[in-house]
């Protein structure tokens, strides 16, 4: 069963990522950019899980560990920039 | 071993007058005498081996690959050079001695001029050519300084700098001269070289050859066109002018031409090329002697006259020819530094050189003016003085030309120039010491010279007497042998009684000095004309030219380098597009043997959306932050390829660097204005694209050939040695630290150092005022949201544990010390970000750069600790220890060098990012950071 259950995990997370660039290339306003990226990189979580899993491999775990642990660092640079006009005060 | 002594004992001898300055003049005089008396004596020690045609080789290999070696020789030419080089030398020091009577400076001179000597002998003693180019070069950088002695006026700056162009620049025509003619002779040693004689002439790059080590030695002897940096360079002090530019260096060049001799001469280019400039030079010197008025010019150009003089008679190449040459060069010395030393002591006693108001100082300096008579009428050619002799053997060898156009016109050329020489000679001497009454000297009544100065002045002067009254003696003592060097063969000895009866010399000798008697006569005149002349400065045109030549480079240069960094990459790309593909276009058939993989759908999709980001960032890049979220896109895409194609540490390190690397691009981009305007045309757009296009298609199309052909790479050594070699399972992290540590040694460096040029920039950095935005009305009136500083807060700690972890397992399990800094530096990040700048340095108690070279010290120190236990650099060890709980465990000296490589990495980052972040605050830089 879980032969092809990932692979239509994968595709739905791909599904979702597709949503993504879609509002990152129209996305009216640039915060919606914005959101758009950080929405990605969740998306990136589960596609490095459900990957490492496909691939039966174990150490790619960690990747996603990093992303979630690190990946909203890049948004609150941008978006303090767009708050306040400076990244650091 | 003697050869090697006489060269090195005025180097070493040099260091005592540098190092006591400040000891009265006379022990100076003495530290400085003592070294060069020695090598003289020992020149004379060596006398009797050398006169009997023995040639002394003392040689000791250097690199012989490139056929340098230390190899000196003595023989005729070399002696004769040598002791006019140490004997001229011991005279001159004395003769300093109470010329820097009074004056601080003399430490510095006599150092300088011992290191002169040091040089001098090194080219009349070298038997490698290459050897003696070195010397060659020393020998204009010393006269560049000794000329530039008084650097307080820039008369004597300017004309340092133009002697050193003009000799430094033949210097390296020279190199290329001596080079072909190495390659012609197939050895630079001296002895083969002078062997070769035939095989080089028949050479088809003899030509080009002689052409380069011509113009070497003429630019420094002062030959036409290139004799202007001589008159400038009487800004020296006399004794440099008395010992250098009349006695020794100037006589380097056509030292090398009496050397070279046997090897280069006696063709029909030699003669071409060298008696028109000898010739030219020659008169031009004499003509224009006459009309100086200060001392030391006229002197000047009549050096260049006299070496005119002697480039012309090595020009006409017979064995009778190259005698006269060499006897006139050792009458030249003996004559031409007394005057010097005399111009020295009148400038010393009357405060002025102006020949116009020196008059009359007879009444004086009866002594001086005796001492003076000798030296100027030897310079005159009058009978029974060595000068006599010497434009008689000229006017002899003039008369022996045989080619048709030459042979009328080198006769009465020379004779004219004795004329003038005459006529300057007698000006030096009757306008000095007669010509009436001294008209507004500076020092008046002047002062005298004492008596013991004189003494250099007398000995000098005696040996001019020598020379003029037993000729035969001193030629066949000393010259002879020489000349016998010099041409390669044996010389019968010159006859000097055939001279004095010879008929068309005489005629000639007696009408050069009636002439130059008239035409003194005729000064007042001549002189009037010649001041209503325009003046032009030598300085001025050189300068002029030398600033033509570097405005000319600089609008190449620019033209090409302009600083636009389109322009640099496209250079780039295009070269890089023609010359590979033109290699590449001789291959039949691009894919490999090896079968394409199969495709899965998640790969596809990945590459695709990096094609599009990328392209996005194309078309986004007016609008500088979304091209900076496509850019994001990327990297996060590669990151999942890295993942897709399991390299999990590849994965990791791209994270945590696009991490980083967003947020420093959004402190730079917040000083830029929001958008970039609208630069380029449609042609541009075209061009451009088309080379990304063709690189790109080229670069893709080389992986595809690589990646489909058969390669045994280096991966399977580290797969088969990572544990027991490095004791890690982890391949790349062991590879990392301890395979190439030495790499990864070099690269923490260069990136401290990167963080450390940041930290320079923006130390006193003030930005200009930021461009106005629409957004600024609408800021947010809080700097410091709660949410984000309590989510730092709680962030932080786990970052650091998970960075403690991933440092500890990167060994044997994805990790390293690199992405545990860079995890660490993130959260230190999200502090200043969260926090602000002030708030977050109260808290950082670390040092930044301490912290830098705190951790390129640890990895090097770790490096070494292998040497105390005698293994090469960087060699790590581990072991298996088990802990109670925890057990059992490897540990690894590879893991001190990676803490290394973590202090480094969390240094740096924050050391860019907290001092770009100052420069970004809107109150402006503050207290330093790092």
């Amino acid at each position: 069963m879980i032969a092809w259950v990932i692979p239509i995990a994968l595709g739905l997370f791909s599904l979702g990522m597709l949503f993504c660039l879609y509002r990152l290339a129209v996305g009216p306003d640039i915060i919606d950019r914005v959101l758009a990226l950080d929405t990605l990189m969740i998306n990136g979580i589960a596609v490095i899980v459900l990957a490492d899993i496909q691939m039966a491999l174990g150490i790619i775990f960690e990747a996603a560990l990093l992303i979630a642990l690190m990946g909203f660092i890049g948004t609150v640079a941008m978006t303090k920039y767009l708050l306040r006009g400076d990244v650091i005060e | 071993m003697q050869l090697a002594l006489i060269i090195l004992v005025p180097l070493l001898g040099a260091f005592a007058p540098a190092l006591r300055r400040r000891d009265p003049v006379w022990r100076l005089a003495l530290f400085a005498g003592l070294p060069a008396l020695l090598s003289f004596s020992l020149l004379l020690s060596l006398l009797p081996q050398v006169l009997a045609g023995e040639v002394l080789v003392y040689q000791w290999d250097w690199i012989s690959q490139l056929g340098l070696s230390f190899a000196l020789r003595l023989d005729g030419l070399g002696w004769l050079f040598a002791t006019l080089i140490t004997g001229m030398g011991t005279l001159i020091i004395a003769y300093a001695r109470y010329y820097f009577e009074g004056k601080a400076t003399s430490g510095r001179f006599y150092s300088l001029i011992l290191l002169f000597m040091f040089a001098m002998l090194g080219i009349v003693l070298s038997e490698n050519l290459l050897f003696m180019l070195v010397f060659w070069e020393l020998t204009s950088l010393v006269s560049f300084l000794l000329i530039g002695f008084n650097w307080h006026s820039q008369g004597a700056r300017r004309g340092a700098r133009m002697s050193l162009v003009i000799t430094g620049g033949g210097g390296l025509l020279l190199l290329a001269g001596l080079l072909l003619l190495g390659q012609m002779a197939g050895s630079y040693q001296l002895s083969e070289v002078l062997l070769a004689g035939e095989r080089i002439k028949a050479d088809p790059r003899y030509p080009v050859m002689l052409s380069l080590v011509l113009l070497g030695a003429f630019t420094k002897s002062a030959q036409f066109p290139f004799h202007l940096w001589l008159p400038h360079a009487m800004s020296a002090p006399t004794p440099v002018s008395a010992y250098l530019h009349s006695a020794t260096m100037v006589k380097a060049g056509l030292f090398l031409m009496a050397r070279l001799h046997p090897a280069i001469a006696d063709t029909e280019l030699w003669f071409n090329l060298v008696v028109p400039t000898g010739m030219l030079t020659l008169m031009v010197g004499a003509f224009v002697a006459m009309f100086m008025h200060d001392i030391k010019g006229l002197l000047a150009y009549s050096t260049i006259s006299h070496l005119g003089l002697i480039a012309l008679l090595l020009g006409l190449g017979t064995p009778l020819a190259v005698s006269a040459a060499l006897f006139h060069l050792v009458c030249h010395a003996l004559f031409k530094a007394p005057l010097f030393m005399m111009a020295g002591m009148v400038d010393q006693a009357t405060g002025s050189r102006d020949m116009q108001r020196i008059n009359g100082l007879w009444r004086y300096m009866p002594v001086l003016m005796v001492l003076t008579a000798v030296p100027a009428a030897a310079m005159a050619g009058l009978p029974l003085m060595s000068g006599y002799l010497s434009k008689k053997m000229l006017f002899v060898e003039s008369l022996q030309v045989s080619y048709p156009f030459w042979t009328t016109v080198v006769p009465v050329w020379v004779t004219l120039a004795g004329l003038f020489s005459v006529a300057y000679s007698i000006r030096i001497f009757h306008n000095v010491f007669y010509n009436g009454r001294p008209l507004d000297l500076p020092i008046y009544p002047p002062r005298q010279p004492s008596r013991r100065a004189m003494a250099p002045l007398a000995l000098l002067t005696l040996g001019c007497l020598v020379v003029g009254f037993a000729p035969a003696l001193v030629y066949d003592k000393v010259v002879a042998m020489a000349v016998n060097a010099a041409s390669g063969t044996l010389v019968p000895a010159y006859d000097f009684s055939a001279l004095s009866v010879a008929r068309w010399p005489m005629i000639m000798s007696i009408i050069a000095m009636i002439g130059g008697a008239l035409f003194y006569l005729a000064r007042n005149p001549l002189f009037a004309i010649h001041s209503r002349l325009p003046e032009v400065d030598a300085k001025n045109i050189f300068e002029w030219i030398v600033d033509r030549a570097i405005a000319y480079s600089q609008r190449r240069v620019y033209q090409l380098e302009n600083g636009s960094l389109q322009r640099y990459l496209a250079l780039i790309l295009v070269t890089t597009v023609g010359l590979g593909g033109w290699a590449l276009l001789r291959f039949d058939q691009w894919q490999g043997p090896i079968a394409l993989s199969p495709v899965d759908a998640m790969s596809v999709f990945g590459a695709s959306v990096i094609c599009l980001a990328a392209l996005g960032v194309v078309v986004f890049h007016h609008a500088r932050l979304p091209a900076l979220l496509a850019l994001g896109v990327c990297g996060l895409f590669v990151t999942l390829a890295f993942a897709r194609f399991s390299a999990p540490d590849l994965a990791l390190t791209q994270l945590s660097v696009e991490v980083m690397a967003v947020v420093i691009m959004m402190l730079a981009l917040s000083f830029l204005p929001q958008r970039s305007p609208h630069e380029s045309s449609l042609p541009r757009w075209t061009r451009d694209l088309t080379v990304a296009g063709i690189a790109g298609i080229g670069v893709g199309g080389l992986a595809y050939a690589v990646l489909t052909r058969p390669v045994d790479s280096i991966s399977d050594f580290f797969l088969a040695n990572a544990v027991p070699g490095g004791g890690g399972t982890n391949v790349v992290n062991v590879i990392l630290v301890d395979f190439r540590g030495f790499d990864t040694l070099g690269e923490i460096t260069v990136l401290g150092i990167a963080a450390v040029a940041v930290y320079a920039f923006t130390r006193d950095l003030h930005l200009k005022e930021r461009v106005a935005q629409i957004a600024d009305e609408h800021w947010v009136a809080d700097p410091h949201p709660v949410i984000l500083s309590m989510v730092a807060r709680l962030v932080l700690p786990i970052a650091l544990l998970v960075s403690a972890y991933i440092f500890l397992r990167g060994h044997n399990m994805p990790g390293g010390g690199f992405i545990a800094g860079l995890i660490t530096a993130a959260a230190l990040t999200l502090q200043y970000m969260a926090g602000g700048l002030v708030w977050a340095q109260e808290r950082m108690l670390t040092q930044f750069r301490p912290l830098i070279g705190g951790g390129i010290l640890l990895a090097g120190v770790t490096g070494m600790g292998a040497w105390v236990f005698g293994y090469p650099f960087l060699t790590s060890t581990f072991g298996y220890f088990s802990l109670p709980l925890v057990g059992k465990f490897e540990l690894a000296s590879a893991l001190l060098f990676d803490l290394g490589v973590y202090a480094t990495v969390v240094g740096s980052t924050l050391l860019i990012l907290a001092n770009l972040g100052k420069l970004m605050t809107v109150a402006g830089p503050g207290k330093e950071i790092g």
